[in-house]
């Protein structure tokens, strides 16, 4: 992980592709190219494949995203339709727009 | 009674059940909890509900081979298994071994963020990761209401959990969820009885008159008969055990074979032979009478046949009891030395009467004695009512006769009057009522004994002295007189005065006897003389006839010299 360059560590769990994993996918995108253009990477876990990391990020609830880093991790449940929402969960402002 | 269910009908498909393994449980339950299916156990906090879940994974795992998965979402895994740990749960062993996985699940209202929709599939992965993981045939959700607290969107929840508990039915797993008591009639503060509906259990905690007591009922039990009463329970360092109190069938072995009372004297007032085993024995009688007495004898002898007997105590301390009855000549702990005997000392509020009464289950089940006294029970009363108590005594009649064990109880009267009914009223179940009272006589006190009813053997109708010396106890016949019975030193009096009349008599039959044999002398002297007399008279004649005859000898002689001579011989 690099510092300096202050990148957002994402993690999207899903399970398989429904509806809501898709929609899901699709706001973070959009919002991530959006607000943090070029500092962020995105790692979709699917627990259909890989149900043993659901434990580890202790995750309940699909689709979860949770943030690593920058700490503490903070997670953001549901398809994240909300725009604010998501951009408050994940400490974003939309403000710092570059 | 799993077996008495099975014997019932023919087996149309009945419900499979799984073992809890918790003590009791599967009696009440016939057979356990219903297998594949959830199970719903609530109550307030501290009832005790995620201890029977984990002992219902962790036995599953040790007893049955049935491996288990336990979704905590209250306490982190390893405070769980610290918390276990003291009742001997090896939680990390068993996940080494592969027989339980242990999965917390943290919410945090604080971290997350909710937005737009979301299922709880990641749950479900978890869950059957879980499962899939180890084969876990049993699966525990404690508390899964906390979900709840962390979620906001109910409507997504309620449907989620729905879909939870139908999935874990697919599963096949046997499940166990538990769940918080709600404020008014709900069983849960969400209303989880909804979604389970095939058997809910409620535990309970009370406290009544400052003593506690927890209880466990079920509620429902769908496709399966059950017990419906409020069944105590406890918990010790065994875990939980639940007490099937009332299995009042009364189909009890009944055994020929008699044991003795330890005291040879009421062995026959009892037909000879002493109290049938397996039968229940009451002492009864007022202060003082020796109750205790009688039944540290009848131990005494219980432990000298290599029989093993259990001695509940409520008065006195072990040490009290072996001191007092050393007294008597009976040396109790021999016995102690030996484990033939064990002591059980506790007062009567130190916990309520279920509550004692679950430990004397379990001690007796543990200990496997012959033989079980009770001393007394009449000290009970001060930790229930009346009813209570004799609720409380007629079940433990009937799990000590079922086990074939032999008890006797002590029981306080109150009064001197004697009544019909002891206090508890639990004369009718005893099958051998022997009565210790004072007899105040002639301005002293002493004791009598009789036996008030004997089930089912020829027995005494007499009343005894009872007579404690330190030689031990022994009963002895009371005197019946012109006066009418008499007893203490009454009877002493008049055995002495027998003792006299005795000898009295003895001395005037032996002066009788010489006289006789002087008169037999007498006569005897008066025959020998009578019959030298007539030897004498005898003789006489005799000498008369020799005479007679030898004068006629020489007459005729002298004769026939005459007539020669007259012939002319001259």
């Amino acid at each position: 992980m690099d510092i300096k360059e202050e990148k957002y560590q994402l993690r999207l769990y899903v399970a398989g592709k429904t509806a809501k994993s898709v929609t899901a996918l699709a706001n973070l995108k959009r919002y991530c190219e959006e607000h943090l253009k070029g500092e962020y990477v995105i790692e979709i876990i699917d627990l259909l494949e890989k149900p043993q990391l659901a434990e580890g990020d202790q995750i309940f609830a699909i689709p979860t995203l949770v943030r690593k880093v920058p700490e503490p991790i903070r997670k953001i449940i549901g398809d994240l339709s909300n725009e604010e929402k998501v951009l408050v969960g994940l400490d974003i402002r939309p403000v710092n727009k570059l | 009674m799993a077996k008495e269910i099975k014997k019932g009908k023919q087996d149309i498909a009945r419900l499979p059940k799984t073992l809890t393994g918790i003590p009791g449980l599967d009696d009440i339950t016939g057979g356990g909890l219903p297998t594949g299916r959830p199970t719903l156990i609530c109550g307030e906090a501290g009832c005790g509900k995620t201890l029977l879940a984990i002992q219902f994974i962790v036995k599953g795992a040790l007893n049955y081979d049935e491996p288990g998965v336990f979704v905590a979402f209250e306490e982190k895994a390893d405070e769980l298994a610290m918390n276990v740990a003291s009742l001997g749960f090896d939680l990390d062993q068993l996940q080494k071994d592969k027989l339980l996985k242990l999965d917390y699940v943290h919410i945090d209202r604080t971290e997350i963020e909710e937005t737009g929709e979301y299922d709880l599939e990641g749950l479900f992965i978890r869950i059957g990761y879980a499962i899939d993981s180890i084969g876990a045939k049993r699966v525990v959700l404690d508390t899964i209401e906390n979900l709840f607290g962390g979620l906001s969107n109910q409507s997504i929840l309620r449907a989620e959990l729905r879909r939870l508990f139908q999935w874990l039915k697919t599963k096949g797993v046997t499940a166990v969820i538990t769940g918080e008591r709600g404020d008014g009639n709900s069983l849960t503060r969400q209303g989880l009885e909804e979604y389970v509906s095939d058997c809910v259990i409620l535990l309970d905690h009370r406290v009544i008159n400052q003593i506690s007591t927890r209880r466990l009922r079920i509620i429902k039990y769908r496709g399966s008969i059950h017990g419906t009463n409020e069944y105590p329970f406890m918990i010790d360092e065994d875990g939980i055990s639940v007490l099937p109190v009332t299995a009042l069938k009364l189909n009890k072995e009944a055994s020929a074979e008699r044991i003795s009372s330890g005291i040879p004297a009421l062995d026959k007032m009892l037909g000879d032979k002493g109290f049938y085993k397996g039968n229940s024995i009451l002492v009864s009688g007022t202060a003082g009478t020796g109750k205790t007495s009688v039944a540290a004898s009848f131990a005494n002898h219980a432990c000298s046949e290599k029989k093993r007997c259990l001695y509940f105590a409520f008065e006195e301390s072990p040490k009290q009891i072996v001191r007092n009855m050393r007294s008597i000549s009976l040396n109790l702990q021999q016995w102690v030395d030996k484990g033939l005997l064990q002591f059980h000392a506790s007062r009567p509020t130190l916990y309520g009467l279920e509550q004692h009464l679950v430990s004397m289950h379990k001690m007796i089940k543990e200990f496997k004695p012959d033989v079980v006294i009770f001393d007394p029970i009449t000290n009970l009363i001060s930790v229930g009512s009346v009813s209570d108590v004799k609720s409380m005594l007629t079940r433990l009649i009937d799990f000590l006769l079922d086990e074939q064990i032999t008890v006797m109880f002590t029981a306080l009267s109150l009064n001197t009057v004697i009544n019909e009914q002891t206090d508890e009223g639990v004369s009718s179940l005893v099958d051998t009522w022997v009565m210790v009272r004072y007899i105040e006589y002639n301005g002293e006190r002493n004791r009598g004994v009789y036996i008030m009813k004997s089930r089912g053997m020829q027995h005494s109708n007499q009343v005894r002295e009872f007579v404690i010396s330190d030689r031990g106890i022994d009963l002895v016949d009371v005197y019946l007189g012109p006066n009418g019975v008499l007893i203490g030193s009454a009877r002493e009096a008049q055995m002495l005065q027998e003792l006299t009349d005795r000898v009295l008599h003895k001395n005037t039959v032996n002066m009788k006897d010489r006289e006789l044999d002087r008169k037999r002398k007498m006569l005897e002297s008066k025959i020998a003389s009578l019959r030298t007399e007539f030897e004498t008279t005898e003789e006489e004649l005799n000498r008369i006839n020799i005479e007679e005859e030898l004068v006629k000898k020489v007459t005729d002689e002298n004769r026939v010299e005459l007539v020669k001579r007259r012939k002319g011989e001259q």
